[in-house]
């Protein structure tokens, strides 16, 4: 066995360039090595880039700046040994299970005689066998992933990639499928000698990696390195287990508030306050949240990694919510628990009116964008004013696509708060209600 | 997990065993297909001189040879529009460049109506082959093949650009290259919305083969053995009876196309789609599970296999995979300021020719007046339109409602599309003599024969996606009546309804320089229209008063789908999808 990582990036940077010029930082500064006999989870929120990471070392994309080793050569463009398994499976549906495997082997130009084999022993091991001449279509999500982790395999890759392999499955079959690949691996089955797998589910990355790395967003950069020494199989109930994960979620809250103040901090500076991104939480989730903190027993105060669970929320969903809480000051996050604050608990108790009303004071004074919309609405003699205005003041720092996700998450919360009316067929925003 | 024990059973396995009973029917179903096509082809080269009628025989037993060359028209044109759709569709969608150009002219020369075209190519095409009747013969072929192809090559460039990412990305992780990629994973992808497309340019086809294979140019006859000739051999002596044969035969070709053609291929791309649909009842087909259950075809399709084994996959045929993001950069700035200034020269040399040729030989009072002409047959289509949506809207979203009828009439439905409507014109025209009937008024409605059925097709479709919990929760309200269409049925299939119709429209103009001329015997019927105006001047062959007529229809045509169905269209995909 070599020294030699099998994996090595140096200062790695991605940038897009949106159709309007404007150059945005995907993934910035990342410096990172992989070596054989490791699994290795790269953890973090959707939109954090750790995607476009994984497309980078597999060769699809092509960093902007930095290098990309693979066995200390360079890379440019998917090389062989390193394979790829698919959130969504990215199966052909119009080839059998058996084509499908076969597939990478077909490329390399393997005749049949030698490649049927092969593909059948792949199937075998993976647990297909009897599902061979069926069509993707016939297949559970559970078994597609199978296919494609056979196709993966069979190849016989050094490097496995797996993009969120588990995340389009069930609780039960995401882990049935999740023992078995473990199984694989300690079994040493498979001639592959390293996985790096992309996840949000933090539970699922303390579950399988010997190495964590955390990502942060905006751009997306490696924010902690965490070394797991459980040995597999491991035990979610145990308490080294719990530790790690509450330490991980209070790592990435941290990360999420430090975020919150800084960005604030930032853009005042760069661009108006009211042009930073808000989540994508809708007015139900934000109520759901602060209504389901009643029913505990220390009512103000919850452990986050508690609430995921009794919520079945994973970090795509929660710690968007949490953060707007935290924007608009009904909530506030210490040491991993979440913090009721005095309006979150008047909030929970008042009626709809009471509550809207509420709301639309936190929203004028906390949020940035609902002032400015507001005030411009005020000041215009016929308190109408066309959407496109908005859309292109906030279009001069942001895309087309931020921009417009941006309205439409700022229409809802101010139609629920009724601070401003908004016609869709018009694309008026105004402050008369409906004739 | 580490069974050794398969239930998987290799294909070969199968060869082995005896013919089966299906196989004899597939066989006589194949070896008779074959036969007829093969005689045909044998009769299409015969020596031809211009001016000198082929004898058309009425007598009902030479249809079916009629009928095989008619189909072996249409076969040779799809072959030809396969070809076609599978270079310049991959062009368009990989080059930004051709893309530019290529799309929007796709998108012109679907407006622009094929019969007139067909005077031009004629002469050409004779010129091409003399003393043969491949002219002519290429000539209608043509035709066909340009009524097939503009909408076969939008699709596939369409199935091009949206071919899932993910897939693209299991292409280059495996290292497929580029000739593997195309058939292993565009070429698939595209299939269903190829296959669709397919078969409606071919329902389309059989208006235009019927047409194409009788035309008269520079006042001469110009008839190719076909159906078509047969029928306007039977207009010409005001032969009943032949007419009735005609239709019939043409009843025949038409099912038996569905039957064997349309119905199996449909069943066949079911295969090929992405989603994952529950559907109860994939469609069926008898030809389909015939041809699956057969031994000896079991061994064709292997033979195929191996030989796209061979074709995909031996080194020989191995192909750099490219790298999709040195595709774009390798084009310099200045090739593109280069490509844009050869296409504005090109788009004002062409348009100075034309002007040039047609105000050679025709006034500007009549270049008004042709104007005038357009304006009636716009008229005239917006009428058949309204009227027609009247007709099969309530009736269509009826059907629609009804999951069990619509299987039941769908079919019926696209058989009818497929029947050439211009078989049928000669029977009305028997009746408006009879009864002495306005020709302006009565030989309007031929326009719309063939192309309604678009509209009830899509607003059968569109009533079959009203959701149930909608139609139960209006039920429960009490929603009744004018009530009930207003606010469900008709918004929820509007989408659907203007898909139809802007294929309708189209369609009519078209159908309009067949239309507005009618013949019976010695009787000779001329409606007022552009139509007329074209049909007229190619039978005397003035050829700068025919490329206005259609220069003139193509304007029409475009500026209406751009000013009226496109707004249309994306007022209806913005506020009444089922999003």
């Amino acid at each position: 066995m070599s020294n030699e990582p099998l994996i090595r990036l140096e200062n790695v940077q991605k940038s897009f360039t949106n159709p309007e010029g404007k150059k945005l930082l995907v993934l910035d500064d990342i410096n990172f090595t992989l070596h054989e006999n490791e699994i290795v989870a790269l953890l973090g929120k959707s939109g954090s880039g750790k995607s476009t990471l994984l497309r980078i070392i597999s060769g699809l994309v092509t960093p902007t700046e930095g290098s990309l080793y693979f066995r200390g050569k360079t890379v440019q463009g998917p090389v062989h040994g390193i394979s790829m398994v698919f959130q969504n499976f990215a199966l052909l549906p119009w080839l059998t299970v058996l084509e499908n495997v076969e597939l990478g082997l077909e490329a390399q130009g393997m005749p049949r005689k030698l490649r049927r084999p092969k593909a059948l022993n792949a199937i075998d091991t993976i647990g297909l066998d009897g599902f061979e001449s069926a069509y993707p279509k016939e297949l559970s999500g559970g078994m597609c992933q199978r296919v494609g982790l056979a196709r993966a395999l069979v190849v016989e890759p050094e490097l496995l990639l797996m993009d969120e392999p588990f995340s389009a499955l069930d609780i039960l079959t995401s882990e049935n499928l999740r023992n078995d690949l473990l199984q694989l691996w300690t079994d040493k089955r498979t001639r592959t000698k390293s996985i790096l797998i992309v996840t949000h589910d933090i539970e699922e990355a303390v579950l399988m990696a010997d190495r964590i790395i955390i990502f942060s967003t905006d751009p997306g950069h490696i924010q902690a390195e965490i070394p797991v020494h459980l040995s597999l199989p491991r035990d979610p109930q145990s308490d080294e287990f719990r530790q790690l994960l509450d330490k991980i979620y209070t790592l990435m809250t941290i990360s999420e508030r430090a975020k919150v103040t800084q960005t604030h901090a930032k853009t005042t500076i760069l661009h108006p306050e009211y042009a930073y991104r808000l989540p994508e939480v809708s007015v139900s989730e934000l109520i759901g949240l602060l209504e389901s903190m009643e029913d505990h027993e220390v009512e103000d105060k919850i452990d986050l990694p508690q609430l995921a669970d009794e919520l079945h929320l994973d970090i795509n969903s929660l710690f968007p919510l949490t953060e707007v809480l935290d924007m608009l000051h009904f909530t506030t996050i210490s040491n991993g628990d979440l913090v009721r604050l005095d309006a979150g608990i008047k909030f929970a108790a008042a009626d709809i009116l009471e509550r809207k009303n509420l709301f639309a004071k936190h929203l004028l004074k906390y949020i940035p964008l609902a002032q400015h919309i507001r005030e411009v609405l005020d000041n215009n003699p016929n308190h109408r004013v066309s959407q496109n205005i908005f859309l292109d003041e906030l279009r001069d720092f942001l895309t087309e696509d931020e921009a417009e996700r941006l309205l439409r998450i700022i229409i809802d919360w101010g139609r629920y708060a009724e601070i401003f009316a908004y016609d869709y067929d018009a694309g008026l925003l105004s402050l008369e209600n409906p004739q | 997990m580490m069974r050794q024990i398969s239930y998987y059973q290799a294909p070969e396995a199968e060869i082995g065993s005896k013919p089966n009973r299906w196989d004899i029917i597939a066989l006589f179903l194949i070896l008779g297909v074959f036969a007829a096509l093969a005689w045909a082809a044998t009769q299409m080269k015969a020596p031809y001189q211009v001016g000198h009628p082929l004898p058309i025989s009425l007598d009902p037993s030479a249809l079916p040879g009629y009928a095989a060359k008619t189909v072996l028209r249409m076969f040779i044109a799809l072959l030809f529009s396969f070809l076609v759709t599978f270079t310049i569709a991959p062009i368009a969608a990989k080059s930004r460049q051709a893309e530019k150009l290529l799309i929007p002219l796709i998108d012109i020369l679907q407006s622009v109506p094929i019969l007139g075209m067909l005077s031009i190519t004629i002469v050409l095409f004779i010129q091409l082959f003399p003393n043969s009747l491949i002219g002519p013969e290429c000539a209608a072929i043509f035709a066909i093949f340009t009524s097939q192809v503009w909408n076969m090559i939008l699709s596939f460039y369409q199935s091009l650009r949206t071919t899932p990412k993910e897939l693209y990305e299991t292409a280059a992780m495996f290292h497929l290259s580029f000739w593997q990629r195309f058939w292993r994973i565009e070429v698939p992808y595209a299939i269903p919305g190829l296959l669709w497309n397919t078969m409606v340019s071919m329902s389309a086809g059989w208006f235009f083969v019927v047409a194409s294979e009788a035309i008269s140019v520079s006042n001469q006859e110009i008839m190719l053995p076909g159906i078509g000739s047969y029928i306007r051999v039977a207009i010409t002596e005001g032969n009943l009876p032949a007419m009735y044969y005609a239709i019939i035969a043409m009843l025949i070709v038409i099912f038996l196309y569905d039957q064997l053609l349309f119905r199996p291929l449909l069943t066949w791309g079911e295969r090929f789609k992405m989603d994952r649909v529950d559907d109860i009842h994939p469609p069926r087909a008898w030809v389909y599970q015939l041809l699956t259950k057969t031994n000896w075809l079991k061994f064709i399709q292997i033979i195929c296999r191996e030989i796209s084994e061979f074709c995909l996959n031996s080194p020989h045929c191995k192909m750099p995979s490219l790298h999709k993001s040195t595709l774009h950069t390798r084009y310099s700035k200045v090739f593109i300021w280069f490509w844009n200034g050869l296409l504005v020269f090109g788009v004002i040399c062409s348009s100075v020719l034309l002007w040039n040729f047609i105000t050679k030989a025709v006034s500007c009072v009549e270049i008004r007046h042709v104007f005038f002409l357009g304006m009636i047959t716009g008229l005239k289509v917006t009428i058949l339109i309204i009227i027609t949506s009247l007709i099969w809207v309530p009736i269509g979203i009826l059907i629609g409602l009804r999951p069990e009828a619509s299987r039941f009439i769908q079919p019926i439905i696209q058989f009818l599309a497929a029947f050439p409507a211009n078989l049928i014109y000669p029977l009305i025209v028997t009746v408006i003599i009879r009864y002495h009937l306005n020709v302006e008024i009565w030989s309007t409605p031929l326009m719309v024969i063939g192309t309604q059925w678009y509209i009830l097709f899509n607003i059968i479709a569109g009533a079959a996606t009203i959701p149930n919990d909608l139609r139960l929760v209006t039920k429960n309200l009490g929603v009744k009546n004018w009530l009930w269409w207003k606010r469900l049925a008709l918004p929820a299939t509007f989408p659907y309804y203007v898909t139809g119709s802007i294929t309708a429209a189209a369609g009519c103009w078209n159908a309009s320089i067949v239309a507005d001329v009618l013949e019976w015997g010695p009787h000779k019927l001329v409606a007022t229209g552009l139509g007329s105006y074209i049909s007229q001047y190619t039978t005397s062959g003035d050829f700068p008063r025919i490329a206005l007529g259609i220069g003139v229809m193509s304007f029409y045509v475009l500026v209406i789908n751009h000013l009226v169905w496109r707004r249309l269209y994306n007022y209806a995909a913005s506020r009444f999808t089922m999003e």
